[in-house]
């Protein structure tokens, strides 16, 4: 089940184009040239990466307000991302969405979420879809831990499994739900235990290894798309950065966020592309050019497309 | 500065009345998401933690539901719980606990049960936070008979009402605005209660009133100082609580001033603006009228994200300048 040699590249560059995206809007969110709020995704990049990897186009997300690593995972155009993000006309959103709505539902990005939760039962709605029209399609609904305390995640899980449908719920463990500890929030220490009271397959990984997380979900996958119906699959990982824009992060020790960072996902995995001689240091180098060139290209985009104007301000409240 | 007033900040305002309530009656406790080492999200419970202890001071999963639900149930059985949700928009979220429990029970359980909680929350839009986050959800509740809706638009108020509120044996929803938080204002250092259905007038005039609440305050305020300078005379009312509502004094100040703008930032239609005018149009005041009241509100949109958008959604300043300038003008 290994990813071919290209795959593995792409997934390399997709990690790191997250990672360097991500500090990109980190920047930005420091110098006001981003407006609202945004969580960064940074040192989770394996987990929606291994995951997008294990599916097809035409396959759902649901994702979150720490989405971006999704979007891009699944696929989006960075320029459309930045633009959104910058409040711009020319975003996915038209502007109107920002860091927590980034949505591209033809690509099968069924939206970003701003409420915690709130994506869960979307993903079950697109799996009845799914087999009412009889497509072979999965959906993976991507969560943080904090999620897994909504009672919508209860009703969710049940409901996929009563009625088979083919959802992967991903739960993004990265220890914090804001300051919340999963010690505090949870009696217990593996959260996949909870698949089993819902009659489905559970399993806990080190979402900080890409490859661990893309084998993981191609099972799962491959579970749903042979009609046996949904799983649970948590990903072990960690938020690097402060919760969103301002987070004075008095609720952890800066060994453990430097523990963590030794375990970095892209570190790791390039480092595995180049023992295997996947990948050379001089490709990895010209791979981190072209990286930088993309975003860099996005930023200009973003920053030289206009801002909404005011006549669109009542448009799209109600389709026509 | 006279020596027994002090200058606090709406989120200092609001952390005195629970440490001083908490401090005065042992049943007050606090439960919310992220409220003990994090302080909040506003950072209005910050160091009640470290002050009170974990059992005051109740970090709650990420589960709006039962931290609502869990309020009612140990109001219902003696305490009196302050819970907080982050954002007003989440408390749809704990709306079947709120509505159909909380708001009925005194009433459904024939007067015999009570329940004394306060659910703290923080609405309004301004912060680039878009749709989800950024909601002015207060007429949802005023429609429900039992809920009681308080909007305080200063320090002192925020301080008096949230005391009145955690003393009061119904269920308060506290809506506190998120662009207010870091305004200053004064107060007595002695305790001080402000009741829940007494409107203030925050500025005496004679040529028309504003009834603003919340955030629209500061801003109705403003723009009357303006119109001042132009020779035109305002009045500015704020109701500070919508559940109960002291109609009375706005209708006594449409005697004086027989026109009437009613600003509030949630969206128009179904608002709570509607409300005041209704009850205005069928007191004594209407035949004092010279002109058709007139409401400015947020437009019936979702909250956009992009900057220059967010601002256009909900009145403004100069909105306010325009709509009293042709309300003084129109017969
Ligand atoms: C229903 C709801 N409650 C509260 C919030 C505020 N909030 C946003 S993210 C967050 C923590 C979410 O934790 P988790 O689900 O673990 O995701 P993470 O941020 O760790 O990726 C909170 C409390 C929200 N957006 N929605």
């Amino acid at each position: 089940m290994q990813p071919s040699r290209s795959a593995l590249v792409q997934m390399y560059k997709q990690m790191l184009t997250i990672r360097r995206f991500e500090e990109k809007v980190a920047e930005f969110l420091v110098k006001g040239i981003i407006y609202g709020t945004g969580h960064l995704y940074i040192g989770e990049e394996a987990v929606a990466v291994g995951a997008c990897r294990a599916i097809k186009p035409d396959d759902y997300i649901t994702s979150t307000h720490r989405g971006h690593g999704h979007c891009i995972a699944k696929g989006a155009d960075l320029n459309r991302m930045m633009s959104e993000l910058l409040g711009k006309a020319t975003g996915y959103c038209k502007g109107k969405g920002g860091s927590m709505h980034i949505a591209d539902v033809e690509a099968g990005n069924l939206g970003a979420n701003g409420v915690v939760g709130g994506g869960i039962p979307i993903a079950c709605g697109a799996g009845i879809t799914i087999k009412m029209k009889g497509l072979k399609r999965v959906v993976l609904c991507f969560f943080g831990d904090g999620a897994v305390n909504q009672g919508v995640f209860h009703e969710s899980l049940n409901l996929a499994s009563v009625w088979n449908l083919p959802v992967i719920f991903i739960c993004e463990n990265n220890q914090y739900a804001m300051s919340t500890a999963t010690r505090i929030a949870f009696n217990i220490e593996d959260l996949s235990l909870r698949a089993a009271s819902y009659g489905m397959p559970g399993v806990k990984v080190d979402g900080n290894d890409v490859l661990r997380v893309y084998e993981e979900i191609s099972k799962a996958v491959a579970h749903a798309r042979d009609g046996k119906g949904p799983s649970f699959v948590v990903c072990q990982t960690y938020r690097w950065k402060g919760h969103s824009r301002s987070d004075a992060e008095k609720y952890r020790t800066r060994q453990e966020v430097a523990k963590w960072k030794k375990n970095c996902p892209l570190k790791r995995f390039g480092g595995y592309l180049l023992d295997k001689g996947i990948l050379s240091e001089e490709e990895m180098g010209q791979i981190e050019g072209e990286v930088i060139s993309s975003i860099k290209q996005a930023v200009d985009f973003a920053q030289d497309s206009p801002f909404p104007s005011l006549e669109t301000l009542e448009e799209d409240v109600y389709a026509s | 500065m006279p020596v027994n007033i002090v200058k606090l900040t709406y989120r200092e305002a609001l952390r005195r009345a629970l440490r001083e309530e908490m401090q005065r009656d042992e049943n007050v406790y606090m439960m919310g998401e992220d409220i003990g080492v994090y302080g909040g999200a506003f950072g209005v419970s910050l160091g009640l933690m470290e002050e009170f202890g974990k059992e005051k001071i109740k970090d709650t999963p990420l589960s709006e539901s039962v931290i609502v639900g869990a309020a009612l149930g140990s109001a219902l059985t003696g305490m009196r719980p302050v819970a907080e949700i982050m954002f007003m928009d989440f408390i749809t979220i704990g709306m079947d606990q709120l509505i159909n429990q909380a708001a009925k029970i005194h009433y459904m359980y024939g007067g015999k049960a009570r329940v004394p909680m306060v659910l703290r929350t923080a609405g309004g839009s301004g912060t680039g936070a878009a749709a989800q986050h950024s909601q002015s959800l207060e007429a949802l509740l005023c429609h429900i008979p039992g809920l009681k809706v308080v909007m305080p638009s200063t320090p002192y108020d925020a301080l008096g009402l949230l005391k009145s509120s955690i003393r009061d044996d119904n269920p308060v929803v506290f809506i506190e605005h998120k662009l207010l938080y870091s305004q200053k204002g004064e107060m007595p250092q002695s305790e001080y209660l402000v009741s829940l259905g007494e409107a203030k007038v925050k500025r005496q005039g004679t040529d028309a009133t504003i009834v603003a609440f919340s955030i629209m305050v500061p801003k109705a305020l403003a723009a009357a100082d303006k119109l001042s300078k132009e020779g035109i005379s305002i009045e500015v009312i704020d109701p500070r609580t919508l559940v109960p509502l002291d109609s009375q004094r706005i209708v006594n100040s449409v005697k004086k001033t027989h026109r009437l703008l009613i600003v509030h930032e949630a969206c128009g239609r179904g608002g709570f603006g509607a409300e005041i005018l209704a009850q205005v149009e069928e007191s004594e005041a209407f035949d004092y009228l010279d002109a058709p009241i007139r409401r400015l509100t947020g437009r019936n949109i979702p909250i956009p994200y992009s900057p220059g958008l967010e601002r256009r959604t909900v009145p403004q300043e100069d909105d306010i300048i325009q709509a009293v300038s042709k309300l003084v003008v129109s017969e």
